[in-house]
């Protein structure tokens, strides 16, 4: 390894790309470049296993002047060879691409779907890759022309316009009857708790995702309560979200938000994430859990965890499940709550209570009571964290509000937008004492 | 698909004809069929470049494919595409604003790698008007297509070019994380151009989302921000919390952030990185407690802070009692070690009986008997301890045997045994070493063995500065995954490049490596009163004093001049690296 190849590496991605079942056969693979011999993902599984059993197992694993770079999903690994320096985060980000692509197309990404669809696979791994650089990725548009039905020597012979547009995401000729566009806002939280109680991490990821039934080649522009603009239109009074980091689809007209912070763009039809965004709260954490844990060594320990609902009374949260995590030989489970109900899951060596609804403001308490083996094991114990799930409707975190959303079309129909907002556990742990 | 025929009408789609070269290539099978590729290629030439010039009238939906098959024709053969003038095709296309051109820039950056005539390298110099041409494309290209010109920029950027940094900063909002990553590339490299003051604080949040993507995503980020941070630390300097470990991240995810988190400490935060590492050393997985006990440990040595809170700890009662029953742990607790003894006096420590089987590993107890040997003017019943090891010297393992020679009081004791029974020549050398540098100069080795330690280990080894900017600017992207393997942070490279000068005089000769190599101290002339004075050694004429004097004296020297070299400088690693070596 040469340190100043560093400095003039190619930025090409992949030489090869595979699919693999867990065992690491392959299952379908495609050669883009000819420059790796294809032979050598045999060595992928023993290597990968090796490293694994070293601990230092990577996503970017050296085999002689190949690298494997790979991703898995579910019982299938997705794996690009590559020989130059090429960009890493690029060969990730078209992995994930692909299995998405695969997902819309089969419902999901396992060995079963790989093996039904052979034909229609490698039509779209001839499509979505060429001589090693990425080309389209969008669903909607390979679906034009790579279909279910399709055998090969049917497919058009030119690729329809929109690989060629400049709306690359968008095909001409779009008609609805109804005319609708509905938005979700969705916030994730994310909290980190340390063992002492101490709020260590609390960010909101947040999403705002468009499904849009609009014909045509409409332009849509959103307004949010959003703390730059306000400030710079001269209504910094009234109530603003101010957004750390906010993320586009590649429809957005990135160079206008960044001027004057107008969101505008040409939506794909259908569902699409148009926005994300991320912002530090120092709000009270929504649902706060406390558990004391009383462990009598060789016969029993006993759990007393408390969950608190710390938002407003008007709002309410659902399913929300507080997993809690137990030894690994613990029997006899018993249970006891003020609200909810809780089963065992000695596959996970966790306790899920699960609360259907629990409103804001509001305490709850569950005991549970487990048998310790008499024999002490010696082996080290993880500590998991207690981690939450639940979902708010009707709620955010931030503030942020959707104050319109406006469509212009030149046939100048009139397009109903719908909103709503829901928050709901991202990364939610507390730490265990 | 036989040889001779006409094949000129079987391929009417210029696509096809590229995939099946492709294919072919691929596929061909050298002893069998190579006689027909030369011949179908040249029958393919003759078709191909017609084919091609007629392409050069401009059809919308094969300028894409025009791209593409210039670099695959050239990667096939590099002299003809050259020669054929289709680098002025090439040219031509990028002239052109259909966003489909991004191909051709993909191409062009790919050719000129390995072009093979001056000509052709020189036609494919970049100019100011043409990365403005492709800035100015990067609202129009899909999302690949914006990671590839925004590679491209970064590779060939122009000396001039204020404009760019405004029309780039733009991309720092793409979902997409690779185009996010390029765009803080160009940055970086512009900044570093035009305005190296400049704080860039733009950038800080877009990489801190990038931790919210998927795994793979967020490790080559954190690649990128370990170099970043090295170069420009106070771009993260507010958002340590960012890279606290969470319990479901991956291993490499989590070694990651541990080496991040240390190199963002300062006195502002010391405080709480020291209580987040301690939560890590309950962890299961071993590596990543080891890394996260001795940052903790190197960390508290340096602040004032941490000694505070170590000091209510209780003596025998270590913080992290899940480390001692891991009998790798032991290893770690060495570490751990200091930071309890050095405000406390340990009475009356019974290991054996404490940690209970543990100690029956070799390495475990090769550790505790350098804890023993390191510590010993605080653990008041060493001298017995150590004896106890003593007694069993013949039966216990090398590794034991040569910690036992560095930790023990006992030096004649232990050096005649090392000298005349020990069957391993590290041993016997190692004996000799001490035996001759007691003999001739007990000051210096008192200044060798006792020499404090430097601080550090190698976690948080510095890049050295001239490759650290060659890894930022021009092109640090993920870095070469080779640098990801070879060692985290890039600490082989680091070892790779010269220019580190105690790495010579550790190759100086196995003796004096040897010496650097002592960490124990020997602490002759404290503990027990009553021992005999090491002044009963062998003379010079003695077999010993022969074997020695080939390198001893010259690495004596060195071995001193390196330990204080070593310890004048913080954040030095090869030292320490070499005592981990020793120490296994």
């Amino acid at each position: 390894f040469n340190p100043y190849d560093l400095i003039h590496p190619g930025i090409m991605s992949a030489s090869a790309i595979y699919f693999l079942d867990i065992k690491g056969k392959v299952l379908i693979s495609r050669n883009y470049r000819g420059d790796v011999p294809m032979s050598i993902i045999e060595k992928f599984m023993p290597l990968l296993m090796e490293r694994e059993e070293d601990g230092t197992l990577q996503p970017i694993l050296p085999c002689e002047e190949v690298y494997f770079l790979y991703i898995k999903h579910s019982n299938v690994y997705i794996v690009a060879t590559t020989r130059k320096n090429s960009n890493a985060s690029l060969v990730f980000t078209f992995l994930h691409k692909v299995a998405s692509i695969f997902i819309e197309y089969f419902k999901d990404l396992e060995e079963e779907s790989i093996r039904d669809n052979f034909v229609i696979i490698y039509e779209l791994l001839d499509e979505v890759i060429d001589f090693g650089f990425p080309q389209t990725t969008d669903t909607r548009i390979l679906q034009e022309y790579i279909t279910q039905e399709c055998h090969k020597l049917e497919v058009a012979p030119k690729p329809p316009p929109a690989v060629t547009n400049q709306v690359s995401w968008r095909p001409d000729g779009i008609k609805y009857r109804k005319n609708e566009v509905f938005l979700d806002v969705i916030e994730n939280v994310n909290l980190l708790v340390s063992a002492s109680g101490n709020v260590l991490q609390s960010e909101i990821n947040g999403f705002i995702n468009l499904r849009t039934y609009l014909s045509g080649m409409p332009e849509l522009q959103l307004g949010l309560n959003d703390k730059v603009l306000f400030e710079s239109t001269g209504r910094g009074r009234n109530k603003s979200v101010e957004l750390e980091d906010v993320k586009f689809h590649q429809c957005v007209r990135l160079s206008r938000f960044e001027s004057d912070r107008t969101i505008s763009f040409v939506p794909p039809d259908g569902e699409f994430e148009l926005m994300s965004y991320r912002l530090n709260t120092h709000v009270k954490p929504l649902i706060w859990v406390e558990s004391v844990v009383e462990r009598h060594v060789h016969s029993r320990v006993e759990y007393m965890v408390k969950a608190k609902s710390q938002f407003k009374r008007r709002s309410t949260a659902n399913n929300v499940d507080i997993i809690v995590p137990v030894p690994q030989d613990v029997d006899s489970p018993k249970f006891k709550t003020t609200a909810g109900s809780c089963r065992y899951e000695p596959e996970t060596n966790s306790v899920v209570w699960s609360i259907k609804s629990f409103p804001g403001g509001k305490e709850h308490i569950m005991r549970a009571h487990f048998g310790l083996p008499s024999v002490e094991t010696d082996e080290l114990e993880a500590r998991p964290p207690v981690s939450v799930r639940f979902e708010i409707p009707y709620f955010t975190v931030s503030g942020i509000q959707v104050r319109y959303l406006k469509v212009f079309e030149k046939s100048g129909y009139q397009a109903l937008p719908w909103v709503r907002y829901i928050t709901q556990n991202g990364d939610y742990q507390l730490r265990s004492q | 698909m036989t040889v001779g025929k006409d094949v000129s009408t079987l391929f009417p789609d210029v696509k096809l004809v590229y995939l099946y070269l492709m294919n072919l290539r691929a596929k061909t099978q050298p002893d069998k069929a190579i006689m027909a590729v030369n011949t179908f290629v040249r029958e393919l030439r003759k078709i191909l470049i017609p084919l091609i010039r007629a392409l050069a009238m401009r059809t919308r939906t094969c300028a894409r494919l025009r791209a593409v098959c210039v670099a695959k024709l050239h990667d096939i053969d590099p002299l003809l595409v050259e020669e054929q003038g289709f680098l002025d095709a090439l040219k031509e296309l990028l002239a052109d604003s259909n966003p489909m051109v991004l191909n051709a820039v993909a191409a062009i950056t790919e050719i000129s790698d390995s072009a093979q005539t001056d000509t052709a390298a020189d036609m494919l110099c970049w100019s100011g008007q043409l990365i403005n041409k492709l800035l100015t494309a990067l609202n129009e290209c899909t999302e690949w297509g914006q990671v590839f010109i925004l590679d491209a920029v970064a590779n060939y950027m122009p000396t001039e070019n204020n404009e760019g940094a405004k029309r780039v900063s733009p991309r720092l909002a793409h979902a997409n994380a690779a185009v996010v990553l390029s765009a803080v590339k160009v940055i970086m490299k512009l900044l570093e151009m035009l305005d190296p003051n400049s704080d860039f604080q733009e950038a800080s949040a877009p990489l801190v989302t990038l931790l919210s993507s998927e795994p793979e995503i967020q490790y080559v980020a954190l690649r990128n921000i370990n170099l970043i941070v090295q170069k420009r630390p106070d771009i993260l300097k507010q958002e340590l919390k960012v890279f606290f470990v969470k319990y479901n991240d991956p291993i490499y995810v989590k070694l990651e952030k541990l080496d991040i988190l240390i190199r963002l400490t300062s006195a502002a935060n010391i405080a709480n990185v020291l209580a987040e590492l301690k939560e890590y050393a309950t962890e299961v997985d071993v590596d990543f407690v080891r890394k996260a006990v001795r940052a903790h440990r190197s960390l508290r040595d340096q602040s004032r802070v941490g000694c505070r809170a170590l000091r209510q700890h209780p003596a025998g009662s270590h913080p992290d009692q899940g480390e001692l029953r891991c009998p790798r742990g032991h290893r770690s607790h060495q570490d751990i070690f200091p930071q309890v003894s050095q405000q406390i006096r340990v009475r009356h420590w019974h290991p054996v009986r404490k940690l209970g089987h543990p100690l029956d590993e070799p390495e475990a107890r090769a550790s505790m008997i350098w804890i023993i040997g390191e510590y010993a003017e605080r653990i008041d019943n060493a001298d017995e301890l150590l004896e106890s090891f003593l007694e069993g010297f013949a039966d216990e393992q090398t590794a034991v045997q040569l910690q036992l020679l560095t930790s023990v009081e006992l030096v004649q004791q232990a050096l005649s045994l090392a000298t005349q029974e020990a069957d391993n020549p590290d041993l016997r050398d190692r004996g000799y070493i001490y035996w001759r540098l007691l003999s001739t100069d007990p000051a210096a080795a008192k200044q060798v063995v006792l020499a404090e330690k430097p601080l550090i280990s190698e976690e948080t080894d510095l890049l050295e500065p001239n490759l650290l900017d060659e890894l930022i600017c021009p092109h640090w992207q993920p870095g070469p995954p080779a640098a990801f393997v070879d060692g985290r942070g890039g600490g082989q490279v680091a070892k790779a490049t010269k220019g580190l000068p105690s790495r010579l005089a550790a190759e100086a000769g196995g003796a004096a490596a040897a010496l650097l190599l002592v960490v124990a101290t020997l602490a002759p002339g404290t503990g027990a009163p009553g021992r005999p004075a090491v002044s009963v050694i062998p003379t010079q004429e003695s077999l010993i004093g022969d074997l020695l004097d080939i390198d001893m004296s010259g690495g004596a020297a060195t071995a001193a001049a390196a330990m204080a070299a070593a310890s004048a400088s913080t954040n030095q690693q090869p030292v320490i690296c070499l005592a981990r070596d020793w120490t296994r």
